[in-house]
């Protein structure tokens, strides 16, 4: 262990906070005790040792040179350790020479009945701190490169947002997608709640954008294989699937999907519709590009075909290519990987109803859209007749935490609300009801759209439960609760559509486990702090969007894409990334290589080096939270300025 | 050849007698052998919810101390009022310290005490499933309907608590679909198959039953079943006995046999000849006869 020279001279301040401290503890008393304990050149006292005249004092004392070391005695180092340590710097005096003592949170304020002791204590509290400061070292803050590129995994709205708000501020950005095409969920929507905007009309001008912009790289039809590396500095193997077609000389001119003889139920259109075993998602795609589908295609199943190849007036059809492993670097990634609807299979009360005229909230979105399966009108997927009975179910997995999952899922009041009254615009003649726990219509003019439903649209909402769908006649009987009147309903119902619940887009478990980042207990991306730092995961450098990290609207999304963005920009802003020192370190000598540290550190900070077999810790990425010390059998594990010796010699001044 | 332990229950010796000559009948065709506990007390029928009172509990308890004694692991029950109060029992046992402990204080004449691990209460579906396993009921089929079309009805006592479900749902059960289907049997669709068949109420709101009643008949014949299986001897009487009334107040109700599953299995794989059908006030020998099946 490296113990450095110790300091002879210490200077202390203690201050009133007012009447915080003053009130309780008596300074004079303190300052009388302290200016006789050795090591102490100094004892200083100020009402307000943070104002604008106590910094003054704190600075012409740091830069007096009489002093080795400070110890401010005052309120808790989370409010102002870094507003001494940047007077200090100002003075010219190395900032990790200052020490607080806090004998306002754990003193004056927890002793309010017991002054003497408490002024016993306070001096106590100096005098231990005064210790350690005669043990500190100088330290400078490690830096390190960045690389000014970013990485946004998933091209739905939010992934598209935040990767134009990086790239209209000059950082390249790459945009990655599992998809052919960018647009994610919100290409497949109708219209948008509460103003009725068609969903593709405000965002293929978005997705033109995002295609034409010089910063943004697409990487669609591509998954995240491995990443490695650190903030600032990630490496991020990339896998491009094979599309078997060239992307390069592929125009997207679709001749070679009205050739193919193969037709497969569309999953942008929810097995609604038809694509061809080559095919591009929907029209507006972006990169307007085809891919086959190995699975249904018949030449890879049969071995004949090749009717697209023959069709391709430009010879784009490759049916040897292979996917292929690119390495890119980027200093920071947006993880905005969105969401799926929970397998409505897994309702089991309504299962013996379902049946093709029982579809899920995105099904019927298809069923709405003008670019959609039936080009905007509304029929039953069973036979093509227009129903006129159509009964919406909320909450459908969600808020169930005995059965489905606990959570709500935020948006389907609102889209079943618009769901019912574009049926009403659609179908004028028929009948939307609506079975409802509570409505949340939390959001700008989302409660006036909602009652402008229930209202103007005249759709009949019921408040209460479906307890089971069955079949009868060519009909799905609703059988619920109306919990407002007591009474036992049912509906013989057209069509029924279900708001199903929101969960995690599936994957997302292994892409947490490459990014190294922390899920939560319902599968969500976690954030690393609910409040305070809703965007940023505990892993630095990587950000969250959208639906990965919980259920919300496009309005929502789009906001935290921004936030996301920004925080990317702050990050890169800088050439270099500034860290403080107070790491831990690792004393070769004594490591064993045993790994218990890798383990145990929640921020990934600690690898170990496989031939030396020793540990290693990132300083960039330490957060020194002391967890590696602690769990250290032999003791191998350091941290500046939190040495051994400091705690012992704090603990003897102590006891 | 298996034995296991058996507990018949009340019914199951008066009203419901063609179901247990009918089962026991099966099991032997298919190599079990069924030893009935030589003492077995009424299980109390509905399991008792109030929790201060565990004096409704120590008949099933006694019933499970039988079984234990015996030895053996498991402890069949077809009735399906048993089932669920034998189950119940036994998991509160197993499950709370305190309640344990003051039954078996209560019963300190015993010469052994219960703990709620040493006898497995089995339904004859799981026994059929997890014991002798479907196929082996399967490959003891000599007779096949001709085009037999049944509706199953589960009820709910099998089926609720979910804790003692024997099926994985308790909301859209399939193993009785998995038996008949293996044994070449299509299932008509049939979603009343949990739907209650009004239970006792039937001894002082028989308007409750009878409508109930109606409905599950009416899905079962709207989907084109010849017959509804069951194995629950309330639900079995519910369905049964209310037709008479139906068929005199409800205008073009249409009549449909009630038989337990077991009656059918066993003419399945040649038991049933000698099977007594006098207890069915709707007579299923017209359509079994009508399907080749007698």
């Amino acid at each position: 262990m490296i113990v450095g020279k110790r300091l002879n001279s210490i200077g202390v301040f203690i201050c009133h906070c007012g009447i915080n401290i003053a009130s309780i503890v008596d300074i004079e008393e303190v300052k009388k005790q302290l200016s006789v304990y050795p090591g102490v050149e100094f004892v200083k006292d100020y009402q307000y040792m943070c104002s604008e005249p106590g910094q003054l004092l704190f600075k012409q004392a740091c830069g007096s040179g009489t002093v080795e070391g400070v110890v401010v005695a005052s309120c808790s180092p989370r409010l102002h350790e870094t507003t001494f340590r940047r007077a200090a710097i100002e003075a010219g005096m190395n900032p990790y020479r200052i020490e607080i003592a806090n004998i306002r949170e754990q003193c004056s304020w927890v002793h309010r009945d017991e002054k003497e002791k408490a002024t016993e204590k306070a001096v106590d509290i100096i005098q231990s701190v005064i210790e350690r400061s005669k043990r500190n070292e100088s330290l400078t803050a490690v830096s390190i490169q960045t690389t000014k590129k970013a990485l946004v995994v998933g091209a739905g709205i939010s992934g598209m947002q935040a990767a134009l708000n990086i790239a209209n501020s000059g950082v390249e950005t790459y945009l990655l997608d599992r998809e052919p095409s960018i647009g994610g969920r919100m290409a497949q929507l109708s219209e948008t709640f509460p103003t009725l905007d068609c969903s593709q009309c405000i965002m293929t001008p978005r997705m033109v954008e995002v295609g034409q912009n010089r910063n943004i790289t697409l990487l669609t039809y591509s998954d995240v294989e491995e990443v490695s590396g650190y903030v600032g500095n990630f490496k991020v193997k990339v896998r491009r699937k094979a599309a078997y077609v060239d992307w390069d000389t592929c125009t997207g001119c679709g001749i070679c999907s009205e050739k193919c003889p193969k037709k497969v139920p569309s999953q942008f259109d929810r097995l609604l519709g038809h694509r061809k075993a080559i095919y591009s998602p929907f029209p507006q795609a972006v990169p307007n590009k085809t891919v086959i589908d190995k699975e249904n295609c018949l030449y890879f199943k049969t071995g004949r075909c090749r009717l697209c190849a023959k069709a391709c007036p430009l010879g784009a059809i490759d049916f040897e290519q292979k996917d292929r492993i690119e390495e890119i670097e980027v200093g920071a990634i947006v993880v905005a990987t969105g969401y799926d609807l929970y397998e409505k299979e897994k309702i089991e009360e309504y299962r013996i109803g379902y049946c093709e005229d029982v579809v899920d909230g995105l099904a019927f979105e298809r069923l709405l859209s003008s670019s959609g399966p039936t080009q905007g009108k509304v029929v039953r997927p069973s036979d093509g007749t227009v129903p006129k009975e159509v009964v919406f179910i909320q909450c459908v997995g969600s808020r169930d935490p005995n059965n489905h999952l606990p959570y709500c899922s935020r948006i389907c009041c609102m889209y079943t609300a618009k769901h019912a009254m574009l049926y009403k615009h659609r179908v004028p003649d028929g009948q939307p009801y609506v079975f409802y726990m509570d409505i949340r219509s939390g959001g700008k003019n989302y409660e006036e759209f909602v009652q402008r439903t229930i209202e103007e649209e005249k759709v009949l909402y019921i408040r209460g439960r479906v307890a089971r769908l069955y079949r009868e006649n060519n009909k799905v009987v609703v059988v619920g609760a109306d919990t407002l009147s007591g009474k036992k309903i049912e509906i013989r119902a057209d069509m029924v559509v279900l708001a199903m619940a929101m969960r995690p887009s599936g994957g997302i478990e292994e892409l947490s486990k490459k990014l190294k980042i922390q899920i939560d207990g319902n599968g969500f991306l976690a954030e690393a702090h609910p409040k305070l730092r809703p965007v940023e995961t505990l892993t630095q450098g990587i950000f969250l969007a959208g639906c990965a990290q919980a259920p919300k609207d496009i309005t929502d999304t789009v906001s935290q894409a921004g936030a996301a963005a920004s925080m990317v920009l702050e990050l890169l802003s800088n050439e270099e990334l500034s860290h403080d020192p107070t790491t831990s370190w690792i004393d070769e000598e004594l490591c064993a290589g045993c790994g218990q540290c890798v383990s145990q550190c929640a921020y990934n900070a600690i690898e170990l080096d496989e031939k030396k077999k020793k540990a290693h810790v990132n300083e960039i990425l330490c957060q020194g939270c002391g967890a590696c010390i602690v769990t250290c059998p032999s003791g191998a594990v350091h941290q500046r300025n939190f040495t051994m010796s400091q705690y012992y010699s704090m603990i003897e001044s102590l006891v | 050849m298996e034995t296991v332990s058996y507990m018949p229950g009340c019914t199951l010796k008066t009203a419901g007698k063609n179901f247990e000559e009918s089962a026991i009948r099966l099991l032997e065709i298919l190599g079990v052998t069924v030893e009935e506990l030589e003492r077995w007390f009424c299980c109390g029928t509905t399991y008792s919810l109030s929790s201060d009172n565990l004096m409704n509990h120590l008949a099933p308890v006694r019933t499970l101390l039988r079984a234990k004694e015996t030895g053996r692991r498991e402890l069949l029950v077809l009735c399906s009022m048993c089932y669920n109060t034998l189950r119940r029992t036994q998991d509160l046992v197993l499950h709370d310290q305190e309640k344990r402990d003051k039954i078996n204080e209560f019963m300190y004449r015993e010469e052994t005490t219960f703990s709620g691990d040493e006898v497995r209460v089995v339904h004859l579906l799981n026994y059929l499933k997890d014991n002798v396993g479907f196929e082996r009921v399967a490959e003891h089929i000599i007779r096949k309907p001709s085009d037999l079309k049944i509706a199953l009805y589960y009820g709910c006592m099998l089926l609720r608590p979910e804790e003692v479900s024997i099926d994985e749902s308790s909301e859209d059960p399939v193993i009785m679909e998995e038996l008949f289907s293996s044994c070449g049997i299509e299932p008509v669709y049939f979603p009343f198959k949990t739907e209650c068949c009004g239970s006792y109420q039937t001894v002082n709101k028989i308007d409750i039953v009878l409508s109930r009643a109606e409905q599950i008949i009416d899905s079962a014949v709207n989907n084109g079943a010849d017959m509804i299986v069951t194995s629950c001897p309330l639900c079995y009487h519910n369905l049964d006995s209310s037709q008479e009334r139906l068929a005199d107040t409800v205008f073009g109700f249409r009549n449909i046999p009630v038989i337990y599953i077991s009656q059918l299995l066993a003419l399945l794989v040649g038991a049933g000849d000698a099977a007594d059908y006098s207890l069915h006030s709707v007579d299923p020998r017209p359509v079994l006869k009508e399907k080749g099946l007698i």
